[in-house]
């Protein structure tokens, strides 16, 4: 570097520069706050836009900060290098009050900023179906049934095992171990567990409730768009964890109305239980690995469904 | 000022280490090379863990074998590699930084010590027990932690839980120590104001384990005893709630990340002026800044737990406390970039160790941001997401940041000075490693795919098999650091008591220092730390006493 001690004022020249550079930098984050979108997956809950805004908002903001921080950091890199053989000081700066307030003070608002947005967004979450609602389960709920006062318009039955989902539309008398869904219609999943944490996870809704035994959590959502989402098991569960999955088919008013018939009188049968199958082939197959909490057998449902048909997200 | 009482110590015999030594510099490196050895062993397991998950199916071990090698990867890279790999560094750095001659409890520092391979025995023992290990991850959530398929009192879990309850009480007499240390052993002239900013992280992580390893200690007892004795503190059907627990071990363990990295941001403060030749931007800022991140650590466990049935108001209180976080966070790294800023940056290995750990810092934060925030939260946690954000921290910030410090003060307490060139490859070999391995579970988090899994959807294959590649890359830069710690501590070329020119009391000790360190003779100081470009003594007497180090050095 010629300017051992270069001009302490920036030139006009180098004024454009920065501000050319500062520019473009958040050019950069614009356009990743949109490539943001691409991602995450599809958007099919009403839930999911305002999520998906938040996050590409934090996206942007994001990238500016990061591109800012690492800016300064290349260009000491280049342009603060000591010569070689250089084995003397710099200018021993110890602080600037001013600036350290400056730095202090923009990331507290930022950061407020952004809270301020998310805390709006859960408001707006809350609004548009109680994020949950909790309580212990009763007598007449452990075998199935609703105290009158809180029977909703649309329920659905979440049961979570070790390792199956199997889902009950009551008053319908249809099971199921695949979740149908009205198009938007705003639906309230009762949550139980028979059995160890589960996590009720659709990534495609971009909404998640652990399921905690012992007690019943109301989760009320709306699907907004039509197709096969995959359902996951979000809390570690045990041996099966991964392969605790299920199959949500969004429909329209009339298919859906049309599957519950049909589902109503269809026989029961064993639903979908990767795990249980699993199970059978390692005992057979005698395969090593260490002793495993067994799978619950699978649920006797209407309808079994599948979980082999290619999902949209 | 004798010069017998400064010349280099001859180098320590091997049995030295294999001692109840009480010096704390055989102490540190015990605890350094210990947790070497059981940060290859966990990296062994993350190696099998990526070579499961390159192809969706469940094809390379059994799940079970799957979901314990997962648990035994966290648990020791935390509990037997991170934490007592920082505590080494506590060890060298805190007796020899503050002029004191040893730790305040030398028997108690030993003890401490020689729990961790005992606590790493039992925690290696439960892959044989006839259960196998624990399989429940590292938070062991009851009630799956709870299920003992074979009913046996001795099982993984049953060891992992021992083990843990260990750790935590080695932990505690470390802390006790070093807190002591600090507060009590500083050289004569050396005020709170005058401390090196490594002592000040010291000071406030190790308050963080007073503070809140009780919490987690009583959880662990708990979950003991439902696990062996029947109670139900957990147990649903006992009406106990399993949600209990994770509030116990989150009080500790969210702070725990800051007892992990409060030393590393030591590290790098301390760091950053020697390579940038300039003193450290706004050295008080940045002390206190420790211990308001203290204060705020204390106080966010709950974001842990946005999807576990929390109210809404927690969530949003819980929210808030973590976004504080990122401004006295922030404040350190303004701080050194102001360090670098206008400096004469000599990129040593140690230096690109800080430059790429920062780098790999800032991203990480940005994440952490957008996980505090509870409705993308409520999307990624318990995703992909959260695994590549910590992996960022801990090994993109943490493990960089610790491998800058032992470039860095290896010279110091081995005598030797390590090969620059090994040490550059390891440099690019791990940033390279460590982003190729993490950056892809960002994308996999937000595409839905949940975390300890071991089979996967196939849409997610392209980014696994990136993250896969990545961790062996991580794997193969290992070699070259091994290959450099051997062979310049055998025969590398012998180092002066201050090879890299900096200022701090450690560097007015011959390499290595003898074992009480200044002896009798602890100068008096007499300027802050960092006083790059001031051309002013940090000690009385500085200049005889370094003429004296490199007459020594001369001489020998």
């Amino acid at each position: 570097m010629s300017s051992s001690s270069p001009d302490r004022r920036l030139g006009g020249v180098s004024l454009i520069a920065l501000a050319v550079w500062i520019g473009l930098v958040v050019a950069i984050s614009i356009w990743m706050a949109g490539q943001a979108q691409h991602w995450l997956p599809v958007q099919a809950s009403n839930a999911a836009p305002l999520v998906d805004g938040l996050f590409r908002f934090e996206t942007g903001v994001g990238t500016f900060v990061f591109l800012g921080v690492i800016s300064v950091m290349a260009w000491t890199m280049l342009v603060h290098r000591a010569e070689k053989y250089d084995e003397s000081d710099a200018e021993p700066i110890e602080g600037n009050t001013r600036l350290e307030v400056i730095w202090t003070v923009i990331p507290l608002v930022l950061v407020m900023a952004i809270a301020w947005y998310a805390i709006q967004v859960n408001t707006e979450l809350g609004v548009l179906g109680p994020m949950e609602h909790i309580h212990p389960l009763n007598a007449q709920e452990e075998r199935g049934g609703y105290p009158t006062d809180r029977l909703p318009p649309e329920q659905v039955d979440v049961i979570a095992r070790q390792w199956s989902w199997e889902f009950g539309y009551p008053g319908r008398n249809v099971s199921s171990t695949e979740l149908h869904l009205e198009l938007d219609r705003p639906v309230t999943f009762r949550l139980v567990s028979e059995d160890v944490l589960h996590g009720f996870y659709i990534p495609a809704f971009r909404l998640k409730q652990d399921v905690i035994p012992g007690r019943a959590i109301d989760f009320t959502l709306t699907p907004t768009r039509l197709g096969r989402y995959r359902l996951r098991d979000s809390q570690f569960s045990g041996t099966w964890f991964a392969a605790n999955q299920a199959d949500v088919v969004v429909e329209s008013a009339e298919e859906h109305a049309s599957w519950l018939k049909q589902g109503a009188a269809a026989p029961l049968q064993s639903g979908l239980s990767p795990a249980a199958n699993e199970y059978a082939e390692r005992q057979t197959a005698g395969r090593s690995g260490w002793p495993t909490v067994v799978p619950a057998p699978p649920p006797q449902v209407n309808v079994p469904g599948s979980s082999s048909l290619p999902h949209d997200a | 000022m004798t010069s017998t009482v400064l010349s280099p110590q001859p180098p320590a015999s091997w049995r030295h280490y294999f001692s109840f030594s009480t010096d704390a510099k055989v102490i540190g490196i015990q605890y350094i090379v210990v947790a070497f050895f059981f940060f290859l062993v966990a990296g062994l397991l993350a190696m099998i863990i990526r070579g499961e998950l390159l192809t969706p199916a469940a094809d390379l071990v059994d799940r079970t074998v799957y979901n314990g090698l997962y648990t035994m990867h966290g648990t020791i890279m935390l509990f037997l590699f991170i934490f007592p790999v920082l505590n080494g560094l506590n060890n060298l750095l805190i007796p020899t930084m503050i002029g004191a001659p040893d730790m305040a409890f030398p028997r108690l520092n030993a003890a401490a010590f020689w729990m961790v391979p005992i606590f790493g025995i039992l925690l290696i023992a439960s892959f044989f027990v006839p259960s196998g290990p624990a399989t429940s991850g590292w938070w062991s959530y009851p009630p799956v932690s709870l299920q003992n398929p074979l009913g046996q009192l001795i099982s993984g879990e049953f060891l992992w839980v021992l083990a843990v309850a260990l750790s935590g009480i080695s932990s505690i007499l470390g802390a006790v120590n070093f807190v002591t240390t600090i507060l009590r052993m500083r050289a004569p002239g050396m005020g709170f104001f005058r401390m090196p900013v490594f002592c000040w992280t010291a000071l406030a992580a190790q308050s963080l384990q007073l503070i809140g390893l009780p919490a987690l200690t009583g959880g662990a007892v708990m979950l003991l005893m439902d696990l062996t004795l029947g109670t139900s503190f957990y147990r649903p059907e006992g009406g106990g709630d399993p949600v209990l627990y994770q509030h116990f071990f989150w009080f500790y363990s969210h702070p725990a990340v800051y007892v992990i990295i409060l030393p590393v941001f030591g590290i790098f403060s301390e760091l950053f002026p020697v390579y940038s030749r300039k003193p450290l931007f706004g050295y008080v800022y940045v002390a206190l800044a420790s211990f308001i991140i203290v204060a705020l650590g204390l106080i966010v466990w709950v974001h842990h737990m946005f999807p576990s049935g929390v109210a809404q108001w927690m969530r949003n209180l819980f929210m808030v406390t973590t976004m504080l976080i990122a401004v006295p966070t922030g404040v350190k790294v303004f701080a050194w970039l102001g360090t670098m800023w206008r400096g004469k940056i000599r990129l040593t290995t140690p230096m690109l160790f800080c430059i790429g750990g920062l780098f790999n810092f800032v991203f990480a934060g940005i994440t952490g941001v957008m996980l505090a925030t509870v409705p993308v939260d409520i999307h990624v946690s318990n995703t992909y997401f959260v695994v590549g954000h910590f992996h960022y921290v801990i090994y993109g910030a943490a493990v960089m940041g610790i491998f800058a410090a032992i470039y860095h003060w290896f010279p110091k307490f081995t005598g030797r000075m390590p090969y620059e060139g090994l040490g550059k490859l390891h440099f690019v070999l791990t940033f390279l490693g460590a982003n190729l391995n993490f950056l892809p579970m960002h994308p996999l988090g937000l595409m839905g795919m949940p975390r300890r899994v071991s089979s996967y959807d196939p849409e997610f294959a392209f980014w696994n098999v990136l993250a896969s590649l990545g961790a062996f890359l991580l794997g193969v830069s290992i070699i070259p650091f091994l290959l450099n710690m051997i062979s310049s501590w055998a025969r590398g070329p012998r180092a002066t008591h201050n090879p890299w020119n900096a200022i701090g009391l450690e560097w007015l000790l011959p390499s290595p220092p003898p074992e009480d360190n200044f002896g009798e003779h602890v100068p008096t100081v007499i300027s802050p730390p960092y006083g790059y470009g001031k051309n002013e003594p940090l000690v009385e007497h500085q200049a005889e006493i370094e003429r004296a180090l490199t007459l020594a050095e001369a001489n020998r």
